[in-house]
C-alpha cells in the first residue's frame, strides 16, 4: 500500500485517497476552439509513461484537498509537487 | 514412545492427550503436533500430492512440505503444517490428501502408474479432447484439505502500527540489530515467528559472551522488552512486503485469549530482515521416504522436544553443518551409523569432529537408494571401493542452506548467486530492507551477529546524522567449524524417484524432461513443473531446481536465476485477512431516520446504491410482491402515499460565482433562477454523456441547494469538487455535502394538500404554491422546508427536515394521513411510477451512448450558453450524425406479457434496412394504472419509428409490442402543476 504524502494532513494510507489521472491534462479554455482530433486526445488519451508522471490525488476521507505528486509507475518513488494549487 | 528422559522444553508434569488419523497418543505442554508424532513413533504424517507416497517429516518449521494437516479439533481447518501447531489437550488432526488412510491409501497406484504422469501431463493428455468431462474426474482428486462447513468461531482484528525501524525474525542477530536500534531512542518493532525468541540458539548449544547463548538470549530480550521504544511480539510471522516499507503480519493468539489472530499493518523507515535460513534436501532415489529427515530438523526435535526420530542413524551430507551435530546425536543415545560426504575432503575442522564422536566418514559417497517403504530398513551407497548398503532407521541429511530472502524479494530486491556458500543471498536493494545474518547469507554466528551491529548502526548513523554516541559491542562467540560446501549434483539419468520438490511430488526426471522440451527459462520450468509453486512457494526446493535446470541447460546457476517469491511467506487465513469485517460489517448499511420504522412496519428491504438498504415494498399479509406495488402505487395515483427520499444526495453551494458554476454543470441556465424557486437540470459528463439529473433550488442570492440521485451522489461531489479544486480554481464557491444533513419525505398523490392542511403550519398551500416552487415555515412546530417537486409525476409536496426531527414529523404525517389511507410506498412503486411517466434515470437510460438528444431531452440543452461541461462533445456527436438509438417507449400486443429489463430487440420483419439487433429494453414493469405491460427502451432511430412494430425478444419469453413516445401517462404533466 501506498504512503501518499498529503501537503495538508502528511503521510497517509493509500487508501485515503483517490488517484484522478494525470495532472498535465487541463481542460482547454475554449473547448470550441478544439479540432476533432484535438478533443479526442484530451477526453480519451493519456500519456501513461514508464517513469514519472505527475498526478492528481484527491484526499477524499481526510481534508478533501487535491494535490499534485510526481510519481514513479516503475519503483512508485514519490516526488511532493511544491505548490498544489499550481 | 521415544522421549529422552530429560531436556528439552516440555512440560513432562502436564501430557496432553491428543488424536492423529483416528488414534490416541499422547504429548506433553511445549510440543508442537509434530514434535509428539516424532515422540510417538509415528513415521507417516501424510501422502504426497501426485503419487500419494507414504511421506513422513522432513522439516522442524513452517518450510514443512509433507505434514499438512486437516486441524478438525479447531475449527476444522484445512492445511496448516504440523511443525507449526502447538500441542493443546484433545486436540485432533488428521492427513489431508489420502484416502482412505495415509497408511493404506487407494490413490498410492499413482506411483505405479508414475511412467504415465510426466511433467506437463496435464497439459498433455486433457486439453486434446473435452476439458469439462474430464474435469470432473480430477477435480475430485485434486485439491489438498477441506473447506470447514462451519461458521469460523474465531475472532481477528487489523491494527496499523509504525515503526522507525521493524527488524523481522529474533535470532540472534534480530536480537542484537534490535539492542543497536534501541540504543539510539527509536521506536523498534521486533517480529518473531517462534513462541520464544532465540531463533536457532533454542535448538543448538552455542557460547556467547562465555555463557549459555539462552542465558545471552533471555537478558538481552528481557532488558529490550522492558523498554518503551520497543515492541516485541512472538508468534507472528511476517508475510509479505509491500509498496512504501509496509509489512504484513499474522500474530497467532496473541495474549488476550478472545482473539484468534491479529492482522497487523507496520510501516516502518526501514525493515531489517533476519528471518535466517532453513536446511536444503540433498537429491537422491527414495529421499521422500518416511524416515528420511533433514539432520538440522532431527537436531531440533532432539534438543527442543526431547523427542528422538530413531535408534540409529546415517547421515548424508555435502557441506559441513552435520558435522556439528554428531554430539546431539551421541548424547540422545543414538547410534551414528557414518557420516556419508559427497565430498571428496571434509576439512580438517570438521573430521576432528567426527574423531572425536567416534563416527566414520565415508567421502567420494553416493546414496542409490533407500531400503524400505514406510519406513527406513537400511541404505544402499556407492563410493569408490563400490556399492555397500547399511543398516539404520532414519536419514538425516544436509544439501547446504537457503537465506531466507523472500520478504527481501517481496520488497523488489535481487538475489545473486554465491558460489561460495552456493546459495541465492540478496542481491540490489529496493525500498528499505536490510538483510542480516542467515537471510543474508552469513552462516555464522559471529559474523551475524557483526553484521547485525554494523546494519544497524549503519542505518542510524544515516537518520540521525550523529555518530557521537557509543555503539553498544557485539557480543563474543566461542569458535565455530567454517562453513564450507561442494554442491555435487546426482548424476544425470538418476535410477529411481529422486524428489526435488516434495509438496508437489516433481523429481530429477520431470526437470530434465522440462528441459528437454525446450522449456529455458526458469519461470517456465516452474509452471511446467509446478516446482515451487503453492503452499511451498519454493522455501525448500528452490534451489535445488534451480541447480538441476542449470546442469541441464549447462550453464551457470547465476545466469538461470531465481523464480520471483510472491507473499505470503506462509499462508493467511481468510479469518485474518477479513479481520472485524465479517457478515454485516464487511459494508456496513447505511440508514435514514425512518429505516428502523421502515423494519418494524413491514417492509421488504432492497439493497440500494450508495450501500443504502431501502424499503422494496410494504406487503400486507398475504400480499406478494406484485400485489403490494399495484396498492401502492393505486394509492399515489388515487389518494395518498409517503416516500422516503433521505437517500437522495445534497450538496449546498455557497459563493458569487454558484450561478456560473451551475451554468457549465448543467446542460441549461440557473444564474437567471429566481429565489425561492427550483428548477430541474441535466449534468452531462464531459463526453456528452448523460451523468446525473435533479432539482436545484435558489435559496438566496449566492445559494442553491442541489439534489441529486443516491447512486450519483459521491461522483456528482467529486466532479464538482475536481473542476472547482484543480480547473476553475479562479470561481468562488464553497461546496459542501449536506446529504446526511437532511432527511425528505415526498408526500405525494391528489390528496397531498389535504393531508399536509390537517396539521398547524405557518406555510400556506394555496395556488401561488406553484410547482418547483418551496417555502420555509414550521409543520407541527418542527422547522421544514417544503418543495413542489414531484417524481411520480402526481402532485407532490418533498417535506425536508433535519435529520434529528424527521422520524417525529414522519409519524404525525402517518397519523394525519390515516384518515386517507396514507401509504408508505418503496422503490419498486417508485420505479415503476417513473417508468409509466416515462421520466429519464440515467442509471437506466444512459448506458453511457445516450445522449440527452437520444433521451428527447433536448429541451433542457441550452446551446447557446458559451460553454458547461459536456457541449463540446454533443457539438461532436451532431458533427458526425449517423444513426442513433433513442429512448422510446413499448406496448406489448400481448398486455400482460412479461418483459425483462435487458431484453434485447429485434425486427418485426426482416429487411435489408434493418436486420439483427435493433437496441434492447432498459425498464419494464407491468403498469397497475394502465393494466398492463409497459416498457421504455433504447432503439435504433427510435424517435422516427413510432407506431411500427418491434420483437422484444428475453431469455425466456418473446412478444411483439408498438413503439411509442416514452410516456405512457399524463404525457403533459398536469397533474403534478396541480
Amino acid at each position: 500500500m501506498l504512503e501518499i504524502p498529503c501537503p495538508w494532513c502528511g503521510p497517509r494510507n493509500e487508501t485515503e485517497f483517490v488517484c484522478a489521472g494525470e495532472a498535465d491534462r487541463k481542460r482547454p479554455a475554449n473547448p470550441e476552439a478544439e479540432t476533432e482530433e484535438a478533443w479526442a486526445d484530451y477526453l480519451f488519451n493519456t500519456t501513461n509513461p514508464k517513469g514519472v508522471v505527475r498526478e492528481w490525488w484527491w484526499h477524499v476521507s481526510g481534508c478533501t484537498r487535491w494535490f499534485q505528486i510526481d510519481r514513479d509507475t516503475v519503483t512508485h518513488e514519490i516526488t511532493p509537487v511544491k505548490d498544489p494549487s499550481k | 514412545m521415544t522421549r529422552l528422559a530429560n531436556g528439552g522444553v516440555i512440560d513432562r508434569q502436564r501430557p496432553l492427550r491428543f488424536t492423529f488419523n483416528g488414534k490416541r497418543y499422547q504429548g506433553y505442554e511445549g510440543d508442537t503436533l509434530a514434535s509428539a508424532l516424532v515422540a510417538n513413533d509415528v513415521l507417516i504424517v501424510g501422502r504426497s500430492f501426485k503419487y500419494h507416497r507414504p511421506r513422513g517429516l522432513l522439516t522442524c518449521g513452517p518450510e514443512e512440505p509433507n505434514a499438512l494437516v486437516q486441524l478438525v479439533s479447531d475449527g476444522d481447518q484445512p492445511n496448516l503444517r504440523a511443525t507449526e501447531i502447538p500441542l493443546r489437550e484433545d486436540l485432533e488432526a488428521r492427513s489431508v490428501n489420502c484416502w482412505p488412510s495415509a497408511k493404506f491409501d487407494l490413490r498410492a497406484i499413482n506411483s505405479v502408474l508414475a511412467p504415465l504422469f510426466p511433467a506437463g501431463f496435464y497439459y498433455k493428455t486433457f486439453m486434446a479432447g473435452r476439458w469439462d468431462f474430464y474435469s470432473r474426474f480430477i477435480r475430485q482428486a485434486a485439491g489438498l484439505g477441506h473447506s470447514p462447513k462451519e461458521r469460523d468461531q474465531g475472532r481477528y482484528e487489523r491494527v496499523n502500527h509504525h515503526a522507525d525501524v521493524l527488524i523481522v525474525g529474533a535470532g540472534p542477530s534480530g536480537i542484537q540489530a534490535a539492542r543497536v536500534s534501541a540504543e539510539t531512542g527509536h521506536d523498534v518493532m521486533v517480529l518473531d515467528m517462534q513462541e520464544s525468541p532465540g531463533g536457532h540458539l533454542l535448538f543448538h548449544p552455542r557460547q556467547i559472551d562465555g555463557r549459555a547463548a539462552s542465558d545471552w538470549v533471555s537478558r538481552e530480550v528481557g532488558e529490550l522488552q522492558a523498554r518503551e521504544n520497543v515492541t516485541w511480539l512472538q508468534s507472528t510471522t511476517a508475510t509479505g512486503y509491500y509498496d512504501h516499507n509496509m509489512v504484513i503480519a499474522v500474530q497467532h493468539e496473541p495474549a488476550e485469549s478472545w482473539l484468534k489472530e491479529r492482522l497487523w499493518h507496520i510501516r516502518a523507515s526501514k525493515v531489517v530482515i533476519a528471518t535466517g535460513a532453513v536446511e536444503r534436501p540433498l537429491i537422491f532415489p527414495g529421499n521422500d521416504r518416511p524416515g528420511v529427515m533433514l539432520a538440522d530438523a532431527a537436531v531440533r526435535y532432539i534438543r527442543r522436544f526431547a523427542a528422538v526420530p530413531g535408534k540409529r542413524v546415517l547421515i548424508y551430507t555435502n557441506n559441513s553443518t552435520p558435522y556439528a551435530h554428531l554430539e546431539t546425536f551421541k548424547t540422545a543415545g543414538i547410534e551414528i551409523q557414518s557420516i556419508l560426504d559427497l565430498r571428496k575432503s571434509p576439512s580438517e575442522a570438521e573430521l576432528s569432529l567426527a574423531r572425536n564422536s567416534e563416527v566414520p566418514v565415508i567421502v567420494d559417497a553416493r546414496i542409490t537408494g533407500v531400503q524400505g517403504r514406510s519406513g527406513v530398513k537400511g541404505v544402499t551407497y556407492q563410493n569408490g571401493a563400490g556399492t555397500k548398503t547399511v543398516r539404520c532407521d532414519f536419514v538425516c541429511h544436509s544439501g547446504g542452506w537457503n537465506p531466507l530472502i523472500h520478504l527481501y524479494s517481496h520488497a523488489g530486491g535481487r538475489s545473486r548467486f554465491e558460489q561460495a556458500s552456493a546459495a541465492f543471498v540478496p542481491g540490489e536493494r529496493a525500498q528499505g530492507a536490510y538483510p542480516i545474518g542467515g537471510a543474508n547469507g552469513t552462516f555464522s554466528l559471529a559474523e551475524g551477529l557483526k553484521e547485525a551491529t554494523d546494519v544497524a548502526n549503519t542505518l542510524f548513523c544515516e537518520s540521525v546524522g550523529n555518530s557521537a554516541w557509543s555503539t553498544p559491542a557485539t557480543p563474543a562467540t566461542e569458535d565455530e567449524v567454517a562453513y564450507r560446501i561442494d554442491q555435487i549434483w546426482p548424476e544425470k539419468g538418476l535410477k529411481g524417484k529422486a524428489f526435488v520438490d516434495f509438496q508437489n511430488d516433481v523429481t530429477t526426471a520431470d526437470i530434465a524432461l522440462a528441459v528437454r522440451e525446450n522449456f529455458q527459462s526458469i519461470e517456465h520450468v516452474k509452471r511446467y513443473t509446478t516446482a515451487g509453486m503453492a503452499v511451498d512457494q519454493g522455501k525448500i526446493g528452490n534451489p535445488n531446481v534451480i541447480g538441476l535446470v542449470s546442469r541441464e541447460l549447462g550453464e551457470e546457476q547465476s545466469s538461470v536465476g531465481t523464480t520471483t517469491f510472491r507473499p505470503p511467506f506462509a499462508p493467511v487465513s481468510f479469518g485474518a485477512i477479513g479481520g472485524s469485517e465479517r457478515g454485516p460489517l464487511i459494508i456496513p448499511a447505511r440508514t435514514t431516520p425512518m429505516t428502523a420504522w421502515n423494519i418494524e412496519n413491514g417492509a421488504a428491504m432492497d439493497e440500494a446504491g450508495a450501500n443504502f438498504r431501502r424499503p422494496f415494498f410494504f406487503p400486507r399479509p398475504g400480499e406478494v410482491m406484485e400485489d403490494a406495488v399495484a396498492r401502492e402505487a393505486a394509492a399515489v395515483r388515487t389518494s395518498c402515499g409517503i416516500y422516503d427520499g433521505s437517500p437522495l444526495g445534497t450538496f449546498e453551494l455557497q459563493g458569487p460565482d454558484t450561478g456560473e458554476l451551475l451554468n457549465r454543470l448543467y446542460t441549461n441556465r440557473f444564474d437567471n433562477l429566481p429565489v425561492g424557486r427550483g428548477r430541474f437540470g441535466l449534468m452531462l459528463r464531459e463526453d456528452g454523456r448523460l451523468f446525473d439529473d435533479g432539482v436545484t433550488f435558489r435559496v438566496d442570492q449566492n445559494r442553491y441547494l442541489m439534489s441529486c440521485g443516491t447512486g450519483a451522489a459521491g461522483p456528482v461531489y467529486a466532479h464538482i469538487d475536481r473542476l472547482l479544486q484543480t480547473e476553475w480554481t479562479d470561481l468562488n464557491v464553497y461546496l459542501v455535502n449536506v446529504s446526511a444533513a437532511w432527511a425528505t419525505m415526498c408526500v405525494c398523490g391528489p390528496l397531498a394538500r389535504v393531508v399536509l392542511g390537517k396539521l398547524e403550519s405557518d406555510i400556506a398551500l394555496d395556488p401561488t404554491f406553484q410547482f418547483l416552487d418551496f417555502r420555509d415555515g414550521a409543520l407541527e412546530g418542527i422547522n421544514v422546508r417544503v418543495a413542489r417537486v414531484s417524481y411520480t409525476g402526481e402532485l407532490s409536496f418533498e417535506v425536508n427536515v433535519a435529520r434529528r426531527s424527521a422520524l417525529k414529523l414522519w409519524k404525525i404525517l402517518m397519523e394525519a394521513g390515516k384518515e386517507f389511507d396514507i401509504t408508505p410506498v418503496g422503490s419498486e412503486t417508485s420505479g415503476v411510477l417513473r417508468i409509466e411517466k416515462g421520466f429519464i434515470s440515467p442509471g437506466h437510460e444512459g448506458d453511457n451512448i445516450t445522449n440527452p438528444f437520444d433521451a428527447g431531452m433536448g429541451w433542457i440543452v441550452d446551446m447557446t450558453k458559451s460553454d458547461f461541461i459536456g457541449k463540446r462533445s454533443l457539438l461532436r456527436d451532431i458533427k458526425l450524425g449517423g444513426e442513433r438509438q433513442h429512448v422510446v417507449g413499448l406496448l406489448p400486443d400481448d398486455e400482460r406479457a412479461p418483459v425483462a429489463d435487458g431484453s434485447a430487440l429485434l425486427p418485426a420483419q426482416e429487411s435489408n434496412s434493418r436486420s439483427g439487433f435493433q437496441g434492447h429494453v432498459t425498464a419494464a414493469c407491468f403498469s397497475p394504472t394502465l393494466k398492463r405491460t409497459i416498457a421504455l427502451a433504447l432503439l435504433k432511430d427510435g424517435q422516427n419509428r413510432h407506431g411500427e412494430k418491434v420483437v422484444i425478444s428475453g431469455l425466456e419469453n418473446s412478444c411483439v409490442a408498438t413503439v411509442t413516445e416514452p410516456a405512457f401517462y399524463d404525457p403533459k404533466g398536469e397533474r403534478m402543476r396541480a
